[in-house]
């Protein structure tokens, strides 16, 4: 009984000194299956050298395309899947280095929401059940405990208490995306990762999704990472943004300072390709008018893995690497023009 | 909208023990009504049910409601049905064949639903193993089942009976080591795609560890398929248990099943076709009614194919 009591806020070694989470060189190269019986098997560089921090209480968005390794990124942090090289931080515990049972312990301070919220649900559990799931799995409380806790999480999320026998076919989108964040919740964790949280939600539910988890990271004293490929859905929403592209971070600032003035050339690319609600404006056809696309993160680009699309090229951008420097205060951009 | 908890210092146990069994008690009961609801959408699954259900008492009380001895000769041999007093005639040796079904259907009931019961257990750990661990479990398991695939399964039912004596133990037994291969292969492939769910991911991230996960996860979503398929086959396997009885591997004379019923008829087959036919027709019949309720069962398995 105390056990739950006791959650989130409290535990830990760290009481609020220092960033909440701290990533470092992560890597992750996938092995693929080589294409001929002797070949070496092709490398794909889903995350090549990531590094970011990320406060207590605040939001930090990813944005990236698509295959820029953003959801790589986040299940790297949770350690679902095992990097290639790196460190992941969180409250002064090293997450890569920890035993089983350690690892255990961490999955209490740090959750995830996926994208889809229909499929990230058992459909043969009752919503009740699934989100009182985490507390089973860490053996917190008694059976009646967790009955209770879920069924307050429901309402903490939004739903009536009554849901607790539903399916997830049973409801829609919106109402399982609660679901998802209640089961995220239960166990009190300080960093709740956001994998594209309301992508696969109608516009509609969008806001009160958004509106939700905005009045949960005030009540719970979370902090989020928000990775989204929606500009404008971060621009509200998160207090700092990182740039990805090809796995690589290119920018990384304050969100109001990239979205007013942002430096690298693929960061212009993107906000300036944010859709207006303005129908005379001018048409957001292509990527801000940047040539080519994305290449192939099996055979990256050497030097900057973005010249080959940028309009600024200089004949050192396919020579060397540039790396993550501080132009302005907590600004920081990987671009030899700065 | 509740207070936060934790916030307060003390949660308050709102409700007790008994709440949530009811609550329990309720998930089951709506679960099981919506299950019976799907089911019933397919009027020939409730129909095959009831008549299943039917074929399974007469074979329980076979002993009681048998007009005659099945091993004894009451009639003329051959007798059509109606001649001697025989409701539906006699056997080429003059046994009544009303009771001979009756008696039979125990025997072809248990070939056919004991080796698949059995060869579904069986294939699920072996299916979960393989699909789950993949790697080089995948390839240990699926390999030595597809030796067994190559087998013809009347000559693995020929090695293991003349290592045992022939009889209905020697039947289940070798219809249970020929279908393992077949229902395995449908766990593991399901396993696997059920492994790639977004809600194992998801149940990972919250703590479960690999137990929880098979046993909770995957289990449950992967099971309907399978059961599906056991329940369609256990009409195949009756076939085939008459199939092995007359090559003199199963049931031994006097006693029968269907399908020895089927294929002692054939010697009496121009004079008294009723033989042959009777039996024929019912194990035509009753494999139907074991794939209709297969298809019932798809629906009824289906959580999204339940409707309020």
């Amino acid at each position: 009984m105390s056990d739950i009591t006791t959650g989130g806020a409290g535990r830990g070694a760290n009481g609020g000194e220092g960033p909440l989470l701290s990533v470092e060189g992560l890597v992750k190269h996938f092995k693929l299956d080589p294409k001929g019986l002797f070949d070496a098997p092709p490398i794909l560089r889903a995350v090549d050298g990531v590094d970011f921090d990320v406060m207590r209480g605040e939001t930090l968005g990813l944005v990236g395309e698509s295959g820029c390794g953003k959801s790589t990124t986040a299940r790297l942090v949770l350690r679902l899947i095992e990097p290639t090289a790196g460190s992941v931080t969180l409250d002064d515990v090293d997450v890569l280095a920890c035993s089983k049972k350690e690892l255990l312990a961490l999955r209490r301070e740090m959750q995830i929401v996926f994208q889809d919220p229909l499929s990230s649900l058992n459909p043969r559990m009752s919503v009740g059940n699934q989100i009182a799931e985490p507390l089973r799995f860490h053996g917190i409380g008694d059976k009646v405990d967790r009955f209770d806790r879920a069924r307050e999480f429901l309402e903490v999320v939004g739903l009536s208490s009554d849901y607790y026998d539903r399916l997830p076919h049973e409801f829609s989108g919106g109402q399982n995306q609660r679901v998802a964040i209640a089961r995220a919740l239960i166990l009190r964790p300080k960093l709740l990762i956001l994998d594209e949280p309301v992508s696969a939600l109608d516009v509609s539910i969008r806001a009160q999704i958004l509106r939700l988890l905005i009045d949960l990271q005030g009540r719970f004293q979370l902090t989020y990472v928000f990775i989204s490929h929606d500009l404008s859905v971060v621009k509200r929403f998160c207090n700092r943004t990182a740039v990805l592209y090809l796995g690589r971070i290119v920018e990384i600032a304050e969100s109001e300072s990239l979205y007013r003035e942002p430096l690298h050339p693929y960061s212009q690319a993107l906000i300036s390709a944010i859709p207006e609600a303005n129908p005379d404006g001018p048409r957001a056809d292509s990527l801000g008018g940047l040539e080519g696309d994305v290449p192939s993160p099996i055979s990256p680009p050497t030097g900057c893995p973005f010249h080959t699309r940028c309009p600024h090229r200089m004949p050192e951008c396919s020579e060397r690497t540039p790396v993550l420097k501080e132009v302005k205060p907590g600004h920081q951009v990987a671009c030899f023009l700065h | 909208m509740t207070d936060a908890p934790g916030l307060h210092g003390q949660s308050m146990r709102q409700r007790s023990a008994a709440d949530l069994r009811r609550e329990n008690l309720h998930i089951m009961w709506r679960t099981l009504t919506l299950a019976w609801h799907a089911y019933a959408k397919d009027k020939a699954a409730v129909g095959a049910l009831i008549f299943m259900i039917i074929v399974v008492l007469i074979a329980i009380f076979a002993p009681y409601i048998s007009p005659h001895d099945p091993t004894e000769a009451v009639g003329t041999r051959g007798g059509l049905p109606g001649t001697d007093g025989l409701l539906l005639g006699g056997d080429m040796d003059g046994r009544d064949m009303l009771s001979r079904l009756f008696w039979g259907g125990r025997v072809s009931l248990l070939i056919g639903v004991v080796p698949t019961v059995a060869a579904t257990f069986i294939a699920v750990v072996l299916g979960l193993f393989a699909g789950y661990i993949g790697g080089w479990a995948d390839q240990v398991v699926m390999r030595i089942l597809d030796v067994f695939f190559a087998f013809p399964l009347v000559l693995l039912a020929i090695v293991i009976a003349g290592i045992l004596d022939p009889g209905v133990a020697t039947l289940i037994l070798s219809i249970t080591v020929a279908l393992v291969p077949y229902i395995a292969r449908l766990v593991r492939t399901t396993t696997v795609s059920v492994k790639q769910e977004p809600y194992i991911e998801a149940a990972r991230a919250g703590g479960a560890t690999t137990p929880t996960i098979l046993t909770r996860y995957i289990l449950p979503n992967m099971l309907a398929p399978v059961i599906v398929y056991s329940t369609t086959l256990i009409g195949l396997m009756m076939v085939v248990g008459s199939g092995l009885s007359f090559l003199g591997l199963g049931i031994q004379p006097p006693d029968a099943d269907w399908g020895t019923m089927v294929s002692d008829g054939r010697a009496v087959l121009k004079r008294a076709p009723h033989a042959t036919a009777f039996p024929g027709f019912v194990i035509v019949i009753v494999s139907l009614a074991f794939s209709f309720i297969g298809d019932g069962l798809r629906d009824a398995l289906d959580p999204r194919a339940r409707v309020r």
